[in-house]
């Protein structure tokens, strides 16, 4: 009797945790399954000229992603992140188109690396007003970044009056050529823009394992009150992660005028909702205090490919946009179920240890 | 010692009640017999399977074999709302109060009383609740937030809150861990009316002297086993202890003989005022030196919690100043406060103390990763490591894996993760706000050692407490505090309990001098 329950509990265990190991795969899973289904059905899909096409788009959404991944863990969200790409993106094409006029009467024009920083400046200082207005006036994430959204656009509209900047390739004689680069240029075949990404997501998991700060967005978010006490700096975290978001918003917003060579001010409407869905399809609690860089890319790359794929499939954008929430609607439950699954066999790990 | 005591007359019976989790049996044939109209305590250190039982009883788990008798016929709850209709209450040891509903709000949960079609009653509940805060001599306003008192004070509003369910049992778990020696004898007032009126009250309790005092009938668990059942006036603490931990334990905290050095820590004039007017904290000043272990006891709301938050910066519009080795602090906020060798280990571990989303290891490390760095901001995960195992080892702190989550563990080890954390700071003052709250005997004792170590070490150590015992046997000196202010301050030897009951009251005079 005493070894029936004990083989029965192994049992139970071993599959319990495979159960759990697949669960805990599942992006991976739905990342191939995505793959598979679309090589099967949707013609070209596999060649190389799509395949950088799709890298590229869900680029776009993963950036935004790993920023809102970190904002998220805080227990906080980043609504704001697609009017930062619009104004980021009118900034860079204002620079090189306009450049900045002095009251003196001169006229100063940046060069693209010039460009670059400022905008990216730009992206982090709304990230910061983000961060102030949460930290110190102590509005709700929610309605803070919802403020700055409208606002953020706003200003890209008024910039150029609702105009398209167009033709951004910059002028010899101001040495402010060569912005195309960042949106089509290639390394070793990949587009920059995912060398970028590599880059910035490698920094990113970094941080989050090994700096102080990066650990600490995790106790935050997964305990306010208990962080303070353990003397984290608990508005800096904050500040920080905002400010953060705010800067992948303002690289998105670069890439994509650098890729068309022209700034429209509606640019970015709506990708803020992409980049919380990629971070939820990857396993970040909205509670707050979970998630994983890793998980956010993958998640990133499964909406990239599924809105890629449905189109080259011919499906109606309506029915698209149905897929998209189920698929969300799904992860969310899945990754309720393996939580609870998670505990039991914590549980069931701690039993067998006794 | 299974002697067969007179049984008296049985309300409720398990009988033969085994219990297994996927993995654990928590409870093993365990028999058990409520008697109406009497206090049944129930003891066992955590772990032992209480809580089980409990939960058996009130219907939120069902027994895997066994049967239940009430009144002589066999019964089963198939969820909480049953075992209610047969007349079942309970006071869970965790708080379960919604903060954002006002206390009436809290005690007429579920059952609201409502004017038909016009909704909820709010007055009347509010008076009716009034009566039952005012049974317990809570002194309470019914229509304040529940999130807005203090924790000794939601734990009244539960009790009121079993006491309005007019149960026929009652049982409740830990009842007393956050309330002041005042407050236990009202509830203990509470208990006999009960009684008189032929409930059947179960007990749990860690304070063992508590148990004595209430006590009619007295079962022990160990290990989902019972190991001892007996009537109160037939046995003594010591037949408890044998019975829970096997053997005669050791008093739990020998003085290790060395001598206190220099002052390490000093406050002057610590000032923190209520938002209602006066002072939360008024006036302290006091000192700890190298070694030492300063006790300070008070009743709830004397200030205890508040004056330890002052001293790690909680408090923006606090006054006075703190030293430590003579060199007055300049940071006010907890960071710098954590820098300069102050450590707290806050009253409410789930709240305050853990992360309850990250791992053990996380736990542990969380307030000192800056000691773990290369190059300015790179962790070094081997160093790190190194020294959660090393904090691990030194409180023999239970954790199987570092990495598996922080609640999986027993309070007490939870409680030793909190201060291995505090520890890891490397302070040379370590405040404790109440640091036996909720743990049991065995790790209780753990706690105090480990305490006593750390002093003997040169750590300087200052700990709250509400229990007359704790503060009598653990202190080098003892501080009473009283409604804010610091009443006494005496060396060991030379302190009473009288004198330091008497002390605790003396804030609470109806007159003072210079009022």
């Amino acid at each position: 009797m005493t070894t029936a329950t004990q083989t029965a509990a192994a049992d139970n265990l071993s599959g319990g945790s495979a159960l759990l190991t697949l669960m805990k795969l599942r992006t991976f899973i739905a990342l191939f399954a995505v793959i598979i289904f679309f090589s099967i059905f949707a013609p070209n899909f596999l060649s190389t000229a799509n395949m950088i096409l799709m890298s590229k788009h869900a680029t776009q959404n993963a950036f935004l992603a790993i920023g809102m991944t970190f904002v998220i863990i805080t227990g906080g969200i980043d609504l704001s992140v697609g009017s930062i790409v619009g104004l980021c993106g009118m900034i860079a094409g204002g620079l090189i188109m306009h450049g900045v006029a002095l009251p003196l009467g001169y006229t100063v024009y940046f060069n693209v690396f010039e460009v670059v920083i400022i905008v990216a400046a730009a992206g982090i200082l709304i990230g910061a007003v983000n961060g102030l207005l949460i930290t110190r006036l102590n509005v709700a994430p929610f309605i803070a970044t919802l403020g700055t959204l409208y606002v953020a656009r706003g200003m890209a509209l008024l910039y150029s009056d609702g105009q398209t900047l167009p033709n951004l390739t910059g002028r010899e004689d101001l040495g402010n050529q060569g912005f195309a680069y960042l949106g089509s240029g290639t390394i070793i075949g990949l587009p920059v823009s995912v060398w970028i990404l590599i880059a910035v997501a490698l920094a990113a998991a970094y941080f989050a394992r090994f700096v102080p700060l990066g650990r600490h967005i995790f106790a935050v978010g997964g305990n306010e009150s208990a962080s303070r006490m353990s003397g984290i700096r608990v508005n800096r975290v904050k500040m920080f992660v905002y400010m953060f978001s705010g800067f992948c918003a303002a690289i998105v917003g670069l890439i994509v005028s650098s890729e068309l060579m022209a700034s429209h001010p509606a640019t970015g409407t709506n990708l803020e909702l992409n980049a919380i869905a990629a971070a939820v399809l990857g396993g970040t609690s909205m509670s707050g205090g979970r998630g994983t860089i890793g998980g956010t890319i993958v998640g990133a790359f499964v909406i990239g490919i599924l809105s890629d794929g449905l189109v080259m499939m011919g499906v109606s954008s309506f029915w698209q946009m149905v897929i998209k929430g189920l698929v969300i609607i799904v992860a969310v439950v899945v990754d309720q179920a393996q939580r609870r699954l998670q505990q039991r066999v914590t549980l069931m790990q701690m039993a067998k240890a006794d | 010692m299974m002697t067969d005591i007179d049984d008296g007359d049985v309300i409720l019976e398990l009988k033969d009640i085994t219990k297994a989790y996927s993995g654990i049996v928590a409870l093993k044939k365990a028999n058990l017999k409520l008697r109406r109209g009497a206090v049944n305590v129930l003891v066992g250190e955590n772990g032992a399977g209480k809580s089980t039982m409990m939960r058996i009883i009130a219907g939120v788990e069902r027994p895997t074999l066994g049967e239940i008798w009430m009144d002589g016929k066999r019964i089963q709850f198939d969820n909480p709302a049953d075992a209610v209709r047969h007349g079942i209450g309970i006071v869970f040891q965790e708080l379960n109060l919604f903060g954002n509903l006002s206390v009436a709000e809290n005690i007429f949960a579920t059952r609201e009383i409502t004017r038909g079609l016009r909704g909820i009653d709010h007055q009347a509940q509010v008076d009716r609740a009034n009566v039952f805060l005012n049974r317990l001599e809570a002194g309470i306003s019914a229509d304040t937030l529940a999130e807005d008192l203090p924790i000794g004070q939601q734990q009244l509003v539960e009790i009121a809150r079993a006491v309005s369910l007019d149960t026929r049992i009652l049982i409740m778990d830990e009842p007393t861990s956050a309330l002041s020696a005042a407050e236990v004898d009202v509830l203990f007032r509470v208990i006999a009316d009960l009684k008189a009126q032929g409930v059947a009250i179960v007990y749990i309790s860690h304070r063992l002297e508590e148990l004595m005092r209430i006590g009619d009938y007295i079962t022990v668990l160990k290990d989902g086993q019972i190991t001892g059942h007996a009537k109160v006036r037939d046995i003594d603490t010591r037949w408890i202890v044998r019975s829970m931990i096997g053997s005669d334990a050791k008093d739990f905290a020998k003085p290790v003989d060395h001598l206190p050095g220099e002052e390490v820590f000093r406050t002057e004039e610590i000032c923190l005022p209520r938002a209602q007017g006066g002072y939360a904290v008024d006036n302290v000043s006091l000192g700890v030196r190298k070694g030492e272990i300063l006790g300070i006891y008070g009743l709830m709301g004397a200030g205890r919690s508040e004056f330890f938050e002052c001293v790690m910066g909680r408090h923006e519009h606090a006054t006075g100043k703190i030293f430590i080795d003579g060199k007055e602090l300049k940071g006010r906020d907890t960071t710098r406060r954590i820098r300069e060798g102050l450590a707290l280990i806050p009253e409410d571990r789930q709240r305050e103390g853990l992360v309850q989303s990250m791992s053990i290891a996380d736990n542990l490390s969380m307030a000192s990763l800056g000691q773990f760095l290369k190059a300015g901001f790179h962790i070094d995960l081997k160093l790190e490591k190194r020294a959660i195992m090393d904090a691990i080892r030194s409180l023999s702190i239970k954790a199987k894996n570092p990495e598996f989550e922080v609640t999986s563990m027993s309070g007490g080890n939870q409680q030793k993760v909190v201060i291995g954390k505090a520890l890891m700071t490397g302070p040379k003052v370590l405040l404790m706000d109440e640091p036996s709250r909720g743990i049991d005997v065995g790790a209780k004792a753990d706690v105090f050692r480990t305490m006593r170590r750390l002093a003997g070490e040169g750590l300087a150590i200052l700990f709250s407490t509400s229990d007359l015992e704790e503060v009598m046997a653990l202190s080098d000196r003892i501080a009473v505090m009283s409604n804010g202010r610091l009443v006494r301050l005496v060396d060991r030897q030379d302190a009473t309990e009288e004198m330091i009951v008497a002390a605790s009251a003396e804030g609470h005079k109806p007159k003072r001098m210079h009022a």
